[in-house]
């Protein structure tokens, strides 16, 4: 991974070294370039509520060490974030906070679902919490566990990097703001009520019971 | 060890003191409880915290039961901590469901029974009479759909997913401070205009 001396070495279709003309130049993709740039600097966004936020402060430090991935640095601050990083299951109390936060976040995002709960709710299937953050805001990578162990967030930060490298530069689609609509919703409340339906034992417990 | 069976000396001082508002007690667990009358309540806790010989200067928790047999009263339950004496007393007070459920607050007793007591009402919906701020403390202020902790409250709401996402989403999450909290945090005067107005309005969401 990342640019070499192209004097060094020619790496295929992707970055050509035209040495013959001179050795300080290079051609490549733009995708390739601003794709590889934006993977190998995903500023995270912590959002921590619960236990992941522990198993996230344990992959962030020095044992597991994000920064390899180009995450030195943990940006507190929405606007200067990549990467939203839900870690932790989501009362609807804070479900507008990481909405104004998202909302906060500039162009290139992403986001990641770290757990069960912030996934689909997770045991919390009751009366206080967001099942699922996907019905709040978009999302990218899911990673399962309770809580994932820090090798399982890695791999989905991995995931999020080979997803940001297949995405093109020209594709305006991927940069859609899916806005809070007039229904007070981004996605219709059909898809909610679809995404938020009990699993597992759960399905036992009515809603009138 | 042995379980402690004995009754708590407090419970016979309090029936020479209060007589029938002492309504009954008992020992579980090796502690004891007193139900005291909700009428009297407030002069039961107060004579348990200043008279000598009781001292129960530290209120450890306010809280609430129901019970799954719905003709029994909810109860709303005072844990009490001596800290010189090094005793505890439960303290009890019945509240029929089929009147209104109201209770005179302790606030003015012990002062850490602020926020204890907006809990209780938060979650069982019990008024408590004198209390200086009562507002929801755990669920936000424009919470529509009752009680959690009530038994005839469903487990996931009455609410579909889409309709508590949609409420969640259009609440104004700098609206969960109180005037008096901000205005404590001497953070008030250095808001926008506009969000002084709406706070000196005592707007907190999007319900009415």
């Amino acid at each position: 991974m990342g640019l070499t001396n192209p004097a060094v070495q020619n790496r295929g279709d992707e970055i050509t070294s035209v040495s013959a003309v001179s050795p300080n130049w290079v051609t490549t993709r733009l995708d390739f370039l601003t794709n590889w740039a934006r993977a190998n600097s995903l500023w995270p966004m912590p959002f921590g509520t619960a236990c992941c936020a522990i198993e996230y402060m344990a992959t962030a430090a020095s044992r597991f060490d994000i920064a390899r991935f180009g995450m030195e640095r943990q940006a507190f601050s929405p606007r200067q974030a990549d990467v939203l990083i839900c870690a932790g299951r989501l009362p609807f109390k804070l479900a507008p906070v990481i909405r104004r936060i998202w909302d906060q976040m500039p162009q290139p995002k992403w986001s990641i679902s770290m757990g069960a709960c912030a996934s689909s709710g997770g045991i919390f299937d009751n009366y206080s919490m967001v099942q699922g953050i996907d019905t709040i805001i978009p999302v990218d990578v899911y990673v399962p566990g309770c809580p994932p162990r820090p090798e399982g967030l890695m791999y989905g930060i991995l995931l999020l990097q080979k997803k940001i490298k297949g995405e093109s530069f020209t594709d305006e689609s991927l940069r859609d703001e899916k806005l809070v609509g007039p229904s007070g919703l981004f996605l219709p409340p059909e898809q909610v009520d679809e995404l938020s339906e009990p699993f597992g034992n759960s399905v036992h417990q009515t809603r009138s019971a | 060890m042995t379980a402690v069976t004995s009754v708590s000396p407090s419970v016979p001082a309090l029936r020479a003191e209060f007589g029938p508002a002492i309504e009954r007690h008992l020992v579980s667990c090796g502690d004891t409880i007193v139900y005291a009358s909700k009428a009297r309540s407030h002069d039961v806790l107060g004579w348990l915290k200043d008279a000598p010989g009781q001292q129960y200067d530290y209120l450890t928790d306010v809280t609430a039961v129901e019970y799954r047999d719905s003709e029994r009263p909810l109860e709303v339950v005072y844990q009490l901590r001596s800290l010189p004496r090094r005793a505890d007393l439960r303290v009890k007070v019945a509240l029929d469901k089929q009147e209104t459920l109201e209770v005179r607050s302790v606030v003015d007793l012990w002062r850490g029974a602020d926020w204890l007591e907006r809990e209780a009402y938060d979650m069982f919906g019990i008024v408590f009479l004198g209390h200086p701020d009562l507002r929801r403390i755990l669920m936000w202020e424009t919470y529509a759909e009752g009680y959690p902790l009530r038994k005839d409250f469903p487990l996931r709401g009455h609410f579909s997913r889409a309709e508590q996402t949609r409420q969640a989403l259009a609440a104004n999450p700098e609206a969960h401070y109180s005037l008096e909290e901000l205005s404590i945090a001497d953070s008030f005067d250095e808001l926008p205009p506009d969000m002084r107005e709406r706070l000196a309005r005592g707007e907190r969401g999007f319900l009415k």
